[in-house]
């Protein structure tokens, strides 16, 4: 087992506007990305979150070595409960979630 | 073919100044720069200001109206002054005013306005012409007219009316990022699929390149595609830069919703040309509907926040229970002393070092050398979070964890150590209103500007 961040270049999160979030894992090479499209379980990026697993969307993108995990926001960007107005530091629970 | 220059990401951020001279050097049609998003968060729109100074932005702008001068083109900037509300086009168009005065130009300006009263959206909600996006909030007629501002993202259509006016510069309140460098190349007959591809890889100027920070940007429009080059000549785009840029701040990196339809880029084929510039051909504009995008903010209460640091072996040991202890009596004193019903006001206590950053979804522990406590309180009333926030102030200085041991002081940064942040703004539309004429919930003025 191996932490997504060790074998990825980077992780990075992101608002998509207000109500999303963008999680872009960067694989770097095509065997970090085989590694890692086959290790990553969309459901337990969903529990990661704390999101419904049909209300997430995910893009395996080989030309790019790229695998992207958008879900509606956890909290609604700005709202009193929200801690990361740009949604930056989301990333870590992918970049520390441990695949085969 | 049509030549955009995009100086920098957005106003504000700061360019390489030889690639803007270059840039300029290389006679663009068009200049055109963003000046904000919503990713700085709903204050900026429910206050109708800009994030950045108003010193900084004046410097840039008068670099960027200095080079559109001696270009001879227009110069257009989208969702001007950070949120694109109405104050905010007013803003940033005194500060053009002010430089045109300064500088000697004489200037035709078009401003554009993207500000919605309540009552336009409440009469096209009624008759089902407002559609929510996913998620989207409940929305009323209420709740609209709680909106301290509403505005509406426009389209290359508002901004091409714009630039038809004949105008030197446009300032353009709320605009999608894209409808500024798409306008021009649209209204010349260019590729539309290439024109909305294009502009969505140069939006953010060099951040599609090997160099992000030196901003400045060349796209060349023309039938067939677009050629993207960036003008600091140490950086590059590569087919990864460019089709990269397609994921940033984007939910769907193959598709990209626009008033009038979408843009589909999963047929594009980016080339490169040489080591530096990237050719991009296949993308498809998908026409739709015309509707535009919905923003709106309103005030959800007032807050007063406070920080505490425990520094303290066996307080930073048990800093989860004594927040605990602290945010129950605090709040129990709230309700006592100020009336307030619990429904009413919110109060937490954020430990930084343990799990500020992601609250409930923190699945790491470990052992900090210090904790700082953040306490935020929200009220109806500025007033309230007033009260409430020096209701806090002892206990986070002297709470002990034990009733028999000495009274503890914390380390407090500030005197007094509240402080109060005004109102908390909340983003409370995620939803599209359908138009029969672009131009009919956004308005056009005309104004001559400076001395000849």
């Amino acid at each position: 087992m191996v932490e997504i961040g060790q074998i990825a270049e980077k992780v990075r999160s992101k608002n998509a506007g207000p109500f999303w979030l963008t999680v872009d894992v960067f694989c770097g090479s095509p065997e970090a990305y085989a590694r890692i499209v086959a290790g990553l379980d969309t459901a337990a990026v969903a529990r990661a979150f704390g999101v419904e697993p049909q209300a997430m969307k995910r893009f395996d993108i080989p030309d790019l070595n790229v695998v992207k995990l958008s879900v509606p926001r956890p909290v609604i960007q700005g709202t009193r409960a929200d801690r990361d107005m740009h949604g930056a530091g989301w990333a870590v629970l992918v970049e520390e979630m441990r695949i085969a | 073919m049509t030549r955009v220059l995009i100086p920098t990401g957005a106003l504000g951020l700061g360019y390489d100044r030889a690639a803007l001279a270059r840039g300029i050097a290389n006679r663009p049609d068009i200049i055109a720069v963003d000046g904000g998003s919503t990713d700085s968060g709903p204050s900026y729109l429910g206050r109708g200001v800009s994030k950045y100074s108003r010193a900084s932005t004046k410097a840039e702008w008068r670099e960027l109206m200095l080079a559109r001068a001696e270009a001879g083109v227009p110069l257009v900037i989208g969702t001007a002054g950070t949120c694109g509300a109405d104050s905010a086009v007013d803003w940033l168009f005194d500060i053009t005013c002010e430089i045109a005065a300064e500088t000697g130009q004489r200037l035709r300006v078009a401003t554009l306005k993207s500000g919605q009263p309540a009552a336009r959206v409440k009469a096209a909600l009624a008759a089902g012409r407002v559609a929510p996006l996913f998620p989207a909030p409940e929305i009323s007629g209420g709740l609209l007219d709680a909106c301290t501002n509403i505005v509406a993202l426009a389209g290359a259509e508002q901004i091409a009316a714009a630039l038809q006016t004949g105008a030197d510069i446009v300032i353009a309140g709320r605009t999608t990022d894209t409808a500024i460098i798409a306008a021009l190349p649209l209204m010349r007959g260019d590729h539309a699929g290439a024109a909305w591809h294009g502009a969505k890889i140069g939006e953010c100027g060099a951040i599609a390149t090997t160099h992000p920070a030196t901003g400045t940007i060349q796209i060349d429009f023309d039938a067939g595609g677009f050629t993207i080059e960036p003008m600091a000549t140490a950086a590059a785009a590569t087919p990864y830069t460019v089709s990269a840029h397609m994921l940033y701040e984007n939910s769907d990196p193959f598709i990209l919703h626009e008033p009038g339809g979408h843009l589909d880029v999963r047929g594009a084929v980016y080339t490169p040309l040489d080591g530096r510039r990237v050719r991009v051909e296949g993308s498809q504009w998908v026409p739709g509907r015309y509707t535009v995008k919905l923003e709106g903010a309103r005030i959800a209460g007032y807050q007063t926040v406070a920080l505490a640091l425990l520094r303290d072996r066996r307080y930073v040991a048990h800093s989860r229970e004594w927040a605990a202890d602290v945010q129950a009596r605090v709040a129990a004193q709230i309700v006592d002393r100020m009336g307030l019903a619990p429904e009413e006001f919110t109060l937490e206590l954020r430990l930084i070092g343990m799990d500020a950053t992601l609250g409930p979804l923190e699945n790491r522990q470990g052992q900090p050398v210090e904790v700082g406590v953040l306490g935020i309180v929200t009220c109806p009333t500025e007033a309230q979070a007033a009260e409430a926030g020096k209701m806090l102030n002892p206990y986070l200085l002297h709470h002990a964890l034990t009733e028999n041991e000495p009274m503890p002081t914390f380390a407090f940064p500030f005197s007094p150590a509240e402080m109060q942040r005004g109102a908390l703004y909340e983003f409370c539309l995620n939803h599209v209103m359908e138009l029969d004429d672009p131009m009919e919930a956004f308005r056009l003025d005309v104004h001559e500007v400076g001395h000849g």
